[in-house]
């Protein structure tokens, strides 16, 4: 903390005024009792506790002494506004109450003598605070708990009596028993010293209100200000806080109305200021803080052009600076006790004015104490006063009390402005500045003022510059600078890096003066050509391990001493390399590195162009450029290196290929075989560094991260490619600056291969056969293709069910199983001499049906030249195909009764046909080999099944059907479903060769229903009858049950019969016994006619219906009409 | 009349910025820069609460000792001029936007609005 100087407001001014009340006959010291007492006043004062400053004086303490009061104002003359003295007076020396304490207790037993010791006591008190208002109040200190009021009669008479004795009013008089409960106590004692001291203020107020009457405003202006100002002051110890406000705001209007002039202007300032300090912190307290802003503005308006003596000006920036910092205190205060601040009303401001005042001071100092004669401090010390301090405040030591216009004494008054001007050149103005400056980058961080922090700490910065503290400087410097870069704020970035230079050259920090001149004197400064030349030139002096001139603007003494620094610099040995990444810079070269593809075929050369463009005002020679890559064997190729001599940095020959001549894009290229390993891998530039100088003077390398490109350089491009320029027509070899971008990385992929793969083959591929796809590879490489390879089959990285019903061979003669693999890899093909032509086939096995991708990858290695060098290349052809896999033929079956009825259920022992269809779904002819029908043990044929599509050829859509005799043996359980067996069909295609396999698709048949029935009957007739003729029908009726079956048998009447035989007939058939019925019908007329209904009933399976049984028998029969007899044969031979 | 006339990209960078020759002219490129925090700030506020009402003028940035900072000027029609010259640099097909300006129109048009170094 710095001490306190002239300029701070006084602590009495700025605390909060309590009431003071004195507590005397307490010793704290040696008495426990008292020490516990005076703890319990003084500790936890929260705000709940009435605002009461206590203090502990002894008995016979002098209060200081009261003036004889003025009977008449009439001849007065006040020699000041405000005695130094008087509010610390009101505030520590002067009590509001004196309290004595004495222990006594009702019933003591020498009461008397007690009684008279203890008004004794309070005689001496009062004779000390002789002529003042101050309120004198006793304590009794008790050992006993009182009785309740009115019940202890000796209480009330001996309290009356002391209060008698000690000239009291009975509410002067306190009891403090000293018990438990000593804290609640106090609290109702301080509450009553509290009421006490409020009168007092109340008629300490109404006091100094009486003597306005006395008052005329021509003499005594000065004290219509201090009465006002006192009456406030007093409202505050009263805590009459409204009140106070409106006399200090009273105060303060009429300070401004005194009369100014140069020798009391300091008076009057300091008063203002006093008067608005208060004023500005009860409108915070009062939560008013627009008022407390108003207030202050209207102040700093008032007072900014008050000066006063010019000679000493700077007091009068000093005391703004003062009003400033004050007023952000206060603001900052209100803010931690809760104020919101906004972004452009905030503490910040203030602090920020003020150390704009406290600049100002320091220059007019500088100014001031500079040019005058000032000479040595004078002797005797015209600032040295009697009491050792001023007795009104904002005075002059050598004039103190002197009110009128002109100084009394001229020479008096020069010695006393040499004697300040002598003090202000010792005060530590950049100590003032930064510390001001750092409170104001505190509060626009919280405010969000991020530009604004940083202007400030440019400021700081510079006063740290100022102060010579160049370490400093720097680090603020170096900190804002890429705020101000980014945001492309140039003329304020060279502003910053002007500083950053100068520091670093006076520090003789090598490193920093060729960051700082490098940009300096690129594209983003503002400076003129003529500057930049300067520092150019400094530039290559440093280069050349030589000392810089000196920056100008630097102090010629701090100037000398940097020489020297210099100087030992360049007879230092070592240290003279410099490794600077400017990537974040905006240096004076640009580079922009670019491959020329972002990818490359192993056999050509990876081309790679290097550009560069200097910004500075003279040719640069550099010498050595150097691109490193992410694989560091190609580094070598590309490098660019002619060492140079002293005198090729000085004057660089611009036609030279290591010169670069400002504004002039230069390009280099390089070119490099890639390695065979980097095939598939990504070759990046990791950084391009160019250097400066000479190995032996001073090296710089400028190093570049990536592809070049700095701080800049993104936003050009952005601008470039947006430019109407861009889409200009540019001429190669001038290649344009801003139309190059940065290509920082390149693939390197394998070379094309010559070489065809052809694919024939007939899709769609059918399920299940061996599908032959034929590659045909041939070579049209210059040289032998080595080593070729096939890798054939299903393309990895499909779903993997069809991996696993794909199957892929080269062997086309028998049918694959699961064994087989779904992709062949490296199937050697041998070499291939240029135009050599191989073919292979493939036989694919797809299980299921749907699209699949096969892949037909052929490798291979040959040799060729690239840059004059063998490489070999490793060279590989993918061909893919997509093949659809589709059913062969669709096989339909159905089970039909021997009147080819569909059945939805068989009969046991019945006989019923199979009839298959295979239906051809093949876009190509099908060979049908051969087809089998392999019976379920539940199924006999009952002939021997023989294939019925034995060679034939099915064309698409075509279709060939078998049926096959079949019976069902008895089941169990009289009905159930039972297997049927599989139908086996070998096919292939029509278009394969004679020793293609055979595939054999296997179809399974449906299960079908088999049901017992009890009764079963069947019909024996011709296939056909004739008109009138007799035809003879035979019904065997089957009893199949274990049990006698009685049945019931009748025939329908017909039309188209007449018929011979029993018409109704019941009869009982034997378990196992077959009846048999004979009719002979005779038929009436031609044509299909129904035959008579038989119908049978069952007694003992009543559902077991004529019409089930019906279904064995032939419903109709053809009759044919009656014709000649020779005609008969010939129809019989048909 | 003004002593500081910019126009400011909206990335933050000046697009043109003049100040009357007499005074310290960097002194005025700090208060313009220093002035984005107030209108970023603003625009952000904006932005969220109604961005298809966006005010344009923006009223007093902020107040320094010396001077005023304003943000879209329209009092005495000041920046509606300025604005209007502005759209004729943006129509000139050979200006690219995002460069800075250099047209004699609107350094005329300035030159009028800015206090007259006497």
């Amino acid at each position: 903390m710095m001490s306190p100087t002239q300029w701070d407001l006084p602590p009495e001014l700025c605390c909060r005024p309590m009431a003071f009340v004195a507590l005397t006959g307490l010793d704290v010291t040696y008495n426990a009792i008292h020490r516990a007492i005076w703890d319990a006043f003084c500790a936890n004062r929260r705000a709940d506790r009435v605002p009461i400053s206590f203090k502990v004086l002894p008995g016979d303490h002098e209060y200081p002494k009261c003036r004889t009061k003025r009977t008449s104002y009439e001849w007065y003359i006040p020699k000041g506004i405000l005695k130094t003295g008087w509010m610390n007076k009101h505030l520590n020396l002067v009590p509001a109450l004196v309290v004595l304490f004495y222990e006594l207790d009702w019933d003591d037993p020498v009461w008397k003598e007690k009684q008279s010791e203890c008004a004794t006591k309070v005689e001496i008190v009062r004779t000390s605070l002789q002529g003042r208002n101050t309120k004198v109040a006793v304590v009794l200190i008790q050992k006993k708990t009182p009785l309740p009021p009115g019940e202890d009669l000796v209480a009330s008479e001996r309290a009356a009596s002391l209060c008698n004795a000690c000239d009291l009013s009975g509410k002067s008089l306190f009891v403090l028993p000293h018990t438990d409960h000593l804290v609640g106590y106090i609290i109702r004692l301080e509450n009553a010293f509290y009421e006490h001291a409020q009168t007092y203020y109340y008629t300490e107020i109404r006091r100094v209100k009486s003597h306005k009457e006395f008052l005329n405003k021509t003499t005594h202006q000065l004290l219509f200000v201090r009465h006002q100002f006192k009456i406030a002051f007093f409202s505050e110890l009263k805590q009459d806080t409204q009140n106070a406000l409106k006399y200090y705001r009273t105060a303060y209007s009429l300070v401004h109305e005194l009369r100014t002039h140069e020798t009391n202007m300091l008076e009057i300032k300091t008063m203002a200021g006093f008067t608005n300090y208060k004023i500005c912190r009860l409108c915070f307290q009062h939560n008013t803080p627009l008022d407390a802003i108003a207030q202050f503005r209207k102040h700093i308006d008032l007072c900014k052009k008050k000066i006063g003596s010019a000679e000493l000006a700077f007091e009068h920036t000093a005391w703004m600076s003062k009003q400033f910092q004050s007023f952000g205190d206060l603001f900052d205060e209100a803010i931690k006790l809760g104020l919101t601040a906004i972004q452009t009303q905030n503490p910040g401001f203030y602090y920020q004015q003020a150390a704009y005042y406290a600049q100002e001071r320091k220059q007019q100092a500088a100014h001031m104490c500079a040019h005058e004669p000032v000479g040595s401090y004078p002797t005797p010390d015209p600032l040295e006063t009697l009491s050792g301090a001023l007795d009104f405040y904002g005075q002059r030591a050598w004039r103190q009390g002197h009110q009128s216009i002109d100084p009394p004494d001229a020479e008096k008054e020069k010695v006393g402005i040499q004697a300040l001007q002598v003090k202000e050149k010792d005060v530590p103005h950049s100590e003032l500045i930064i510390a001001l400056l750092s409170n104001a980058v505190a509060q626009f961080k919280k405010y969000k003022c991020p530009r604004m922090k940083s202007h400030l700490m440019v400021q700081m910065g510079e006063e740290y510059y100022h102060a010579k503290d160049y370490t400093k400087a720097l680090k603020l410097l170096d900190y804002v600078m890429c705020d101000y870069r980014t945001e492309r704020w140039w003329s304020l970035l060279t502003s910053i890096l002007g500083t950053a230079l100068r520091c670093s050259y006076l520090m003789a920090h090598v490193k920093d003066y060729i960051t700082y001149s490098m940009e300096l004197i690129g594209r983003a400064s503002t400076l003129w050509e003529d500057q930049k030349s300067r520092i150019e030139k400094n530039l290559i002096k440093v280069l050349m391990n030589e000392v810089p001139e000196a920056e100008p603007d630097c102090d010629p003494a701090s100037a000398k001493a940097a020489q020297a620094l210099w100087s030992d610099r360049v007879s230092l040995a070592g240290s003279n390399r410099f490794t600077i990444e400017v990537q974040d810079y905006v240096p004076f070269v640009q580079c922009k590195a670019r491959f020329l593809s972002p990818s490359f075929h192993l056999d050509d050369p990876v081309q790679l162009h290097l550009y560069l463009k200097a910004d500075c005002p003279h040719p640069v020679r550099f010498s050595k450029l150097c691109v490193s890559l992410s694989n560091q064997e190609y580094n070598q190729f590309c490098v660019v290196e002619e060492s140079c001599k002293s005198q090729d940095i000085l004057e660089p020959l611009s036609q030279e290929n290591m010169c670069l001549v400002p504004g002039k894009t230069r390009k280099y290229s390089f070119k490099f075989v890639a390695k065979t390993e980097d095939v598939g891998k990504k070759i990046e530039i990791t950084a391009v560094d160019l250097m400066l100088g000479t190995d032996n003077g001073r090296c710089v390398l400028l190093n570049w991260r990536g592809g070049g490109g700095d701080a800049a350089s993104s936003h050009e491009a952005i601008q470039a490619a947006r430019s109407f320029r861009s889409r200009g027509r540019v001429p190669e070899q001038h290649a344009q600056w801003d139309t190059v971008s940065i290509q920082a990385s390149t693939m390197i992929i394998s070379r094309v291969p010559k070489i065809s793969v052809q694919l024939s083959h007939k899709p769609p591929a059918l399920s299940n056969e061996m599908y032959c796809i034929c590659v045909s590879i041939q070579s049209n490489e210059k040289t032998v293709a080595k080593d070729v390879k096939l890798t054939a089959g299903l393309k990895p990285g499909q779903d993997a069910n069809l991996t696993q019903s794909t199957q892929v061979t080269l062997n086309g003669l028998e049918v694959c199983d699961e064994s087989h693999p779904a992709l062949l890899p490296d199937i050697a093909i041998g070499d291939l001499q240029p135009g050599e032509k191989v073919e292979k086939s493939l036989y694919v096995c797809c299980v299921t049906t749907g699209p699949r991708i096969f892949l037909f990858h052929v490798a291979y290695t040959m040799t060729t030249q690239a840059e004059g060098t063998d490489i070999t290349c490793k060279c590989h052809k993918d061909e893919t195909v997509t093949i659809e896999t589709v059913v062969p033929f669709d096989v339909a079956m159905k089970f039909v009764s021997t009147k080819f009825e569909h059945l939805e259920r068989v009969y046991v022992d019945v006989p019923f046909l199979l009839m298959t269809d295979i239906l051809s779904a093949s876009p190509w002819p099908l060979h049908l080999v051969s087809s089998q029908l392999l019976l379920a043990p539940t199924m006999v044929a009952l002939d021997e099944p023989q294939s019925q599509v034995e060679h034939v050829v099915l064309q698409t859509g075509e279709c060939a059907s078998e049926c096959f005799s079949l019976q069902c043996p008895p089941v169990l359980n009289g009905t159930s479903s039972v297997a049927s067996g599989q139908y086996l069909i070998s096919w292939k295609r029509k278009s394969s060769c004679a020793d293609a396999p055979v595939v054999t698709t296997v179809v399974t048949l449906s299960h079908v229903m088999v049901e017992t029935i009890p009764l079963y009957v069947h019909a024996e007739l011709p296939s056909f009858g004739r008109v009138r003729e007799s035809l003879p029908v035979r019904y065997h009726i089957q009893n199949r049950t274990g049990l006698v079956q009685d049945v019931e048998m009748s025939v329908e009447p017909s039309d188209a019969f007449m018929f011979s035989g029993l018409k109704q007939v019941r009869l009982r058939i034997l378990p196992g016994a077959e009846h048999e019925m004979l009719y002979n019908f005779y038929p009436l007329m031609a044509g299909y006619q129904n035959l008579p209904l038989l119908n049978i009933s069952l007694l003992r399976f009543p559902t077991v219906s004529g019409q089930l049984l019906r279904r064995f028998l032939p419903s109709r029969i053809f009759v044919k009409p009656q014709g000649r007899q020779a005609e008969d044969a010939s129809i019989a031979a048909a | 009349m003004a002593v500081c006339i910019a126009v400011i990209a909206k990335e933050n960078y000046p697009l043109y910025i003049r100040s009357v020759p007499t005074q310290n002219e960097l002194k005025f490129h700090y208060t313009v820069h220093t002035s984005l925090d107030v209108v970023e700030e603003k625009i952000s506020a904006v932005g969220k609460a109604m961005a298809d009402q966006r005010e344009l003028y923006l009223g007093l940035l902020y107040p320094t000792e010396d001077y005023k900072v304003y943000g879209y000027v329209t009092n005495s029609k000041m920046f509606r001029k300025l604005h209007n010259s502005f759209t004729d640099v943006m129509c000139n097909p050979f200006y690219n936007p995002g460069d800075t300006i250099q047209s004699k129109a609107f350094d005329g048009m300035v030159s009028v609005m800015m206090v007259q170094a006497s």
